[in-house]
């Protein structure tokens, strides 16, 4: 097991993640037990522990729930357009390598509106760290069907349950090409703190899901309790199967959630890749991209 | 300053239009391009992919151009100088995109190399009919500037004023070139890089803690910074305060949105581009813009042969667009007209500008190819009598 940092409350501050985040932005905007709050809190954690840079660390999120983190992330942070944080991270990315850009948002955000810059990003293995909330549902907009809203569940567009197939997401980033998959919930704050960790230390693209509850919207609506009732299902439904086929781990309204680290190999990210091309295409003739214009 | 001599191909050469607009884009120092694919833009694009790697930046292309619209604005953040270019429909994908960046003030630079439409319309010929939705596409209220060149020269100088301009008002500029000016080829003269005048980006010279992202300065626009600098600034495309925050309040949409219009306004007056010629005396005033207005310059031309006195106005900055220059020709001249290949945009500016004052003629022409000199021609004759 890594050891962790001991966490220490600032002078004049009341918790731990106070220098991560803008306080002056305090209370933030999530409900009483949901779950993207214990992420971010997870997030600080292993932004700690892997004593990264904090001043080249980047945040970029989409629309939504989620898509909110960036604006409270006292980091370089950017709340960009629905579904688009992806390639606003590529362009980031690829315009300053020295950056280590996360990508915090949705899964309607990641995977619906944005699904197909999510796959050609891992296809590229992009150098983005992408963290996936799943909510299964849209929540910002009033608790609508997702692509990873499951089969029977209520939700303000499927008020008689829903019926389409959903997304694997850890099966279809480990398809598109991922090069780290892992999948938490929000119970496992310490090894998805851990996750995040690992990550921040990795080249490639990476892909964290976390299962989190929306009390308000879909856990009403398909009367499954308040936020403890969530963690007493997450603790109970979760296993741990490291290096699982992520083809088995398909989720549902309420059975096993199966979490662990399902992928982890090394791949030339997209850096790489380009130098070595113009490399041996051009030799001496190529000349490193700038990190940013001379001006 | 001046500009990087590395992006710089100086000599004399024979391009198209596209082919200089991407060396407009090297000499003015863009070292990031994102694209996809898209008739008749993507020579602009395939040139700078082979230009690229011997200059030091990043060619990407992407998945589509919601994503290379978008690209190019993380680009920006980091430091880069970066453009995208597409054509008609690809244009409509980045209208998202676009007001991203009005509204948040990155300066980036769209080439639309217009074809006939709507829709996938016409792929390989030209059109003008892109010219309202360069100015509204996007929802909501803000300002863009919009270049219209009419020569391969022109894409190279104007392609360099485009990103001058995107620097010094933060604002999305639109290269709104047309299939004709775009693929035609001729000379083209590129100076030296100590000729050229670049407008570098305005970073912040305050530290981090006093540092407000959208605090404007004296003239509306506000300082830069980019990330990794340890700012740790928050950008949104929400409505923001100036230190960038989330603001849902009223007055704070009110500042905003009219700071982002009202920035733009020494550039519909006086600073405004544009060719004119005969206008001292002139009864009639062709205003023309791109491809067509070397179509007009043969009608003003025979025109002028039957004694009429006609005058040239060639938009060169389409917008915002030069209300108060038009509106004073409007007191002293008979009539406008206005050839244009759309079935009437720039001309519905062009009444309002004249308010009455003056005939507005228009000229309309569904796209595909350009005029005929003698339709321009027999309008002039007509708006003369």
């Amino acid at each position: 097991m890594t050891p962790t940092t001991t966490l220490v409350i600032p002078d004049g501050a009341q918790n731990p993640v106070e220098p991560f985040l803008r306080m002056d932005r305090m209370p933030h905007i999530w409900c009483p037990a949901c779950g993207i709050g214990t992420t971010v809190n997870c997030f600080t954690r292993a932004l700690l522990d892997s004593k990264v840079n904090l001043d080249k660390v980047a945040v970029v999120s989409g629309i939504g729930c989620t898509g909110r983190v960036a604006g409270y992330a006292r980091l370089d942070s950017f709340h960009t357009t629905h579904g688009r944080a992806i390639p606003f991270a590529t362009g980031l990315k690829l315009a300053n390598p020295e950056l280590q850009v996360v990508v915090y948002s949705g899964d309607g955000d990641l995977f619906a509106i944005g699904g197909n810059h999510f796959i050609h990003a891992a296809r590229r293995n992009m150098d983005l760290k992408v963290i996936c909330v799943n909510n299964m549902t849209y929540a910002m907009t009033g608790g609508q069907s997702a692509p990873t809203t499951p089969a029977q569940a209520i939700s303000a567009t499927s008020p008689y349950g829903a019926f389409e197939p959903t997304f694997n997401l850890v099966a279809l980033a480990e398809a598109a090409g991922a090069s780290y998959v892992a999948r938490w919930t929000t119970y496992h704050v310490k090894q998805l703190s851990r996750s995040m960790e690992e990550v921040l230390k990795r080249k490639g693209f990476c892909f964290i899901e976390v299962l989190s509850p929306c009390p308000t919207l879909y856990q009403r609506r398909n009367k499954m309790g308040d936020g403890l009732d969530a963690m007493k299902y997450y603790k109970q439904a979760s296993k741990i199967r490291h290096g699982a086929p992520t083809g088995e781990c398909t989720l549902s309204k309420s059975g096993e959630i199966v979490v662990g680290k399902f992928v982890d190999r090394d791949r030339p990210d997209y850096l790489e890749l380009l130098r070595a091309q113009m490399t041996e295409s051009l030799g001496e003739r190529y000349i490193e991209p700038e990190a940013s214009c001379s001006c | 300053m001046h500009a990087d001599p590395k992006g710089v191909l100086t000599g004399v050469h024979f391009l198209d239009g596209d082919h200089s607009c991407c060396e407009g884009a090297l000499a003015a120092g863009a070292r990031f391009a994102a694209g996809y694919p898209i008739t008749p833009s993507t020579e602009v694009v395939e040139r700078f992919a082979s230009r690229i790697p011997t200059v030091g930046g990043i060619f990407i292309q992407m998945e589509d151009e919601l994503a290379a619209s978008i690209a190019i604005q993380g680009a920006v953040w980091a430091g880069a100088k970066a453009f995208t270019v597409t054509s008609g429909p690809g244009f409509s994908l980045m209208m998202e995109h676009i007001g991203l960046a009005a509204m948040t003030e990155t300066p980036c630079v769209f080439v639309d190399v217009q074809r006939g439409g709507p829709s996938t319309g016409l792929p390989t010929l030209p059109g003008q009919a892109d010219m309202m939705q360069a100015r509204w596409g996007s929802h909501g209220d803000y300002g863009i500037i919009a270049l219209c060149p009419n020569s391969p020269q022109e894409c190279f100088d104007l392609t360099i004023q485009a990103f001058n301009l995107s620097e010094e008002f933060r604002v999305p500029v639109m290269m709104m070139m047309d299939e004709c000016v775009g693929h035609m080829t001729e000379k083209v003269v590129i100076p030296e890089p100590d000729q050229i005048e670049i407008t570098p980006r305005r970073y912040t010279k305050l530290p981090p803690e006093e540092y407000r992202p959208f605090e404007p300065r004296e003239d509306l626009v506000p300082d830069m910074a980019r990330a990794g600098e340890g700012y740790r600034f928050h950008i949104t495309g929400l409505t923001h305060d100036e230190r960038g925050y989330p603001n849902m309040g009223v007055d704070a949409q009110d500042r905003l949105v009219r700071r982002l219009l009202a920035k733009l306004k020494p550039l519909s007056n006086g600073r405004s581009l544009c060719e004119t010629d005969n206008l001292e005396d002139a009864d009639v005033v062709v205003v023309s813009y791109g491809i067509t207005s070397r179509v007009a310059q043969r009608a003003i031309q025979l025109a002028r042969s039957r004694g009429i006195r006609a005058g040239k106005f060639r938009l060169i900055t389409a917008w915002p667009f030069p209300t108060e220059r038009i509106r004073e020709l409007a007191g002293h001249v008979k009539a406008f007209v206005v050839p244009e290949l759309n079935l009437g945009q720039m001309v519905l500016e062009v009444e309002r500008a004249a308010a009455g004052q003056a005939k507005v003629i228009p000229v309309s022409h569904a796209g595909g190819t350009v005029h005929n000199p003698d339709t321009i021609l027999n309008a002039i004759v007509e708006a003369a009598r």
